[in-house]
């Protein structure tokens, strides 16, 4: 009964390994052919695709698209440029709205749920819907920098970070897991005579790293994956992103292994950030319900 | 004091010359060739040689990959924030005139007195956007092809009629020697659609809007001219003739794989079809019946109406229309030079060139996509009705809704100024 019950246990076993290991290679073979495809010429990266060879290192393998890439567009700026516009965004993003949630879940205020409720209305307002009234809102915006006051915020960083450092998504994944903290801890500190801010900096954010991560990581990904708003405020060279980027490599005809090189290229930073967050990432997941 | 009066002599010279460069106004221009490496070349070169030629401008170049160009240009136009020269792809030119982003420009009428019609942008009766060169599309085959098949060659005094561009297309199926008979270039989408096979259309007698009023495509879209445009277009993929979806590896290299007896290609892939084969012929569009046309203009010069320079960026057209100017993009790009003089100059449009052929197909069957600010919807319209059609869509209910659809647009715009 015992050598059955072990048997059965080792069959669930090798069938969900199984089916995991498939489930894995589905969601990775995009990658490897990315990347193999990245360093094939052309003519062979097309005529792979008709066979598992667009999977492997075979044929004629090198380095030449890499090098292709760096001398059609400058992608080192355009990483750089993204990472710098989204890092920014993350950061504050993290801050305003957690800050923004504590003050909906833990303090009464009056219009409290009709302001959450307006925040959360907004995600069902596409952004293409409004993307013309807020560039013509961002042409006229005043700035004090070093060239002291000036008018308008295209062509920089700001324009790329400003306008979406708070959203109702990230608010509303803040508000969610901050209602599930326990209650009495809260009240235990204000019994204390904790100020609202130290309820917030002390016992709210070091216990909200599973949210943190999953917040990071999706804002990470809009960001990071940003087209249409940098097309329409960015036409210096020198602050445009990566997905802007990207359209350097489409002429008439279009130079597909170069195109794999750059994406290989613009996703190593996603890929390390994710790796670093991944931990607390699956631990948000597991505990809130929410996935990207 | 000899090196005493050297170093007061270069101290001065510098001096002066620091001046000159600094009493240059900057003009802004804006270019479509990001990620173009041997176009930005000449464009640099070119810019560099007009800042070093006057004192007055400096022109100062920012890029754009093309396929954000448009979208960059029109949000800058909302924004105000345009620069003094933008280029243009000349189809769009009526609508950025109307729309108020362009001027009119001031050049010199006799650099353009025997200018190739494509490249001239006339909106209103006015130019606003000249090209420094022109683009078409030819029939690509080998004579060995045409000889096997007993075909005979057309020319551009004698083109093949629609019956016997069928009769082509049906020798070279029937052969057995070609997977396709003819290469459509099915693996580009966008304007390549409306560009390359509106013509096909207006040769039937319809079009994608009545030119008379430039107020309705009924009846020329979904006439009947234009449904025999679309029946035909249809069987030449129901019929195995063209594929309706292409792998672009194909369009790259199928007709020099011999995988096609005839590729409707254009002049920047001639040189391609030249090294492949020894006997590459570019024949004239067919005539279905109301002359053979082919799709013209291309990229072309403007001035944006917030310039506040317009002199100084007319001056620097003038600069690039000269025909050693036309001649340098023509040999650097192997584009059609916009005139006779500066074809003369390059060794494949010269008379008794390679690709001369092509400056008489444009001089000779070029036609203008319509001339209105509803171009852009309408090509977009046409892109996909014939993409629909080519993958067995009804015919006349979808020329139908194209039409609604393109009628609707005029309507909604008021006309774009035809009222």
């Amino acid at each position: 009964m015992a050598a059955i019950s072990a048997d059965n246990h080792g069959l669930r076993l090798w069938t969900r390994y199984a089916v995991l290991v498939l489930i894995a290679i589905i969601f990775v073979f995009p990658l490897v052919f990315m990347v193999m495809s990245s360093l094939k010429p052309d003519q062979q990266l097309l005529s792979d695709t008709a066979s598992l060879r667009a999977f492997l290192p075979v044929g004629d393998i090198s380095f030449h698209n890499y090098t292709a890439a760096f001398e059609r567009a400058p992608v080192g700026l355009f990483v750089m440029n993204s990472v710098i516009v989204t890092g920014i965004t993350v950061l504050f993003s993290l801050l305003i709205c957690s800050a923004a949630a504590f003050a909906f879940v833990f303090l009464n205020w009056k219009g409290r749920d009709l302001v959450l409720t307006l925040i959360l209305a907004t995600l069902i307002v596409p952004f293409e819907t409004y993307a013309i009234p807020l560039l013509l809102i961002a042409s006229k915006l005043p700035w004090i920098g070093f060239d002291g006051l000036t008018w308008g915020w295209l062509n920089s960083y700001r324009v790329q970070i400003i306008p979406f450092i708070a959203d109702g998504l990230t608010i509303f994944l803040f508000v969610q897991y901050f209602k599930d903290l326990p209650g009495e801890l809260i009240e235990a500190a204000r019994v204390e005579g904790a100020s609202w801010y130290q309820v917030y900096a002390k016992i709210v954010m070091p216990l909200a790293g599973p949210v943190l991560a999953t917040a990071a990581i999706l804002k990470f990904l809009v960001m990071y994956n940003q087209y249409l708003w940098p097309l329409m405020v960015v036409q210096e060279e020198g602050y445009r992103p990566v997905m802007v980027g990207l359209q350097y490599f489409f002429q008439l005809n279009v130079a597909w292994g170069e195109v794999m090189a750059y994406l290989s290229l613009i996703t190593l930073p996603v890929l390390a950030f994710y790796l670093y967050l991944q931990k607390a990432f699956i631990a948000s997941i597991a505990s809130t319900g929410v996935k990207g | 004091m000899k090196s005493l009066n050297t170093l007061a002599g270069a101290m001065l010279a510098s001096t002066l010359f620091a001046g000159s460069a600094l009493a240059q106004t900057e003009l802004t221009m804006w270019y479509h060739g990001a990620g173009s490496e041997s176009e930005m070349a000449l464009v640099n070169a070119m810019l560099d040689e007009f800042n070093a030629s006057q004192s007055d401008w400096k022109v100062v170049i920012t890029t754009f990959p093309q396929i954000a160009y448009n979208d960059s240009v029109v949000a800058a136009a909302l924004a105000g924030t345009l620069p003094d020269i933008i280029d243009i792809d000349g189809p769009i030119l009526p609508n950025w005139a109307w729309a108020g982003y362009i001027q009119p420009l001031a050049i010199d009428e006799t650099l353009i007195a025997n200018y190739l019609p494509g490249p001239k942008g006339v909106w209103d009766d006015k130019l606003y956007g000249i090209g420094m060169w022109d683009a078409a599309v030819s029939l690509v085959t080998r004579q060995s092809y045409l000889d096997e098949l007993g075909l005979r060659t057309p020319t551009l005094d004698e083109p093949w009629t629609g019956e016997e561009f069928q009769a082509a297309l049906d020798a070279a199926k029937n052969s057995g020697k070609f997977e396709y008979a003819l290469d459509l270039g099915m693996a580009w989408n966008g304007e390549w659609f409306p560009y390359a096979f509106s013509p096909f259309l207006q040769s039937f007698g319809g079009d994608m809007i009545d030119r008379s009023t430039y107020l309705t495509a009924e009846g020329v879209l979904n006439g009947e001219a234009g449904i025999a445009f679309g029946n035909w277009w249809q069987s030449l993929f129901t019929g195995g003739y063209a594929q309706a979806t292409q792998d672009p590896a194909d369009r790259d290299s199928g007709f020099a794989n011999g995988k096609y007896a005839f590729s409707w290609n254009g002049n920047w892939a001639a040189l391609g079809a030249l090294a492949a084969f020894d006997d590459v012929v570019f024949l004239p569009a067919p005539d279905f019946g109301n002359g053979p046309t082919i799709g013209a203009a291309s990229w072309q010069l403007s001035i944006s109406s917030t310039s506040q320079h317009p002199e100084g960026a007319n001056a620097f057209i003038n600069f690039a229309l000269n025909p050693d100017n036309l001649a340098r993009f023509s040999k650097g790009l192997g584009l059609i030079p916009a005139t006779a003089e500066a074809a003369a100059l390059t060794e494949n449009y010269q008379p008794g060139g390679p690709l001369e052929v092509f400056y008489e197909l444009s001089n000779r069957q070029g036609l203008l996509r319509p001339v209105t600010p509803g171009y852009p919807v309408m090509a977009k319209v046409f892109e996909k009705a014939l993409a629909d059609i080519a993958n067995g869509a009804n015919v006349e209910e979808t020329l139908d809704a194209a039409v609604d659809e393109i009628d609707a647009d005029i309507e909604a715009n008021g006309g774009y100024g035809f009222k």
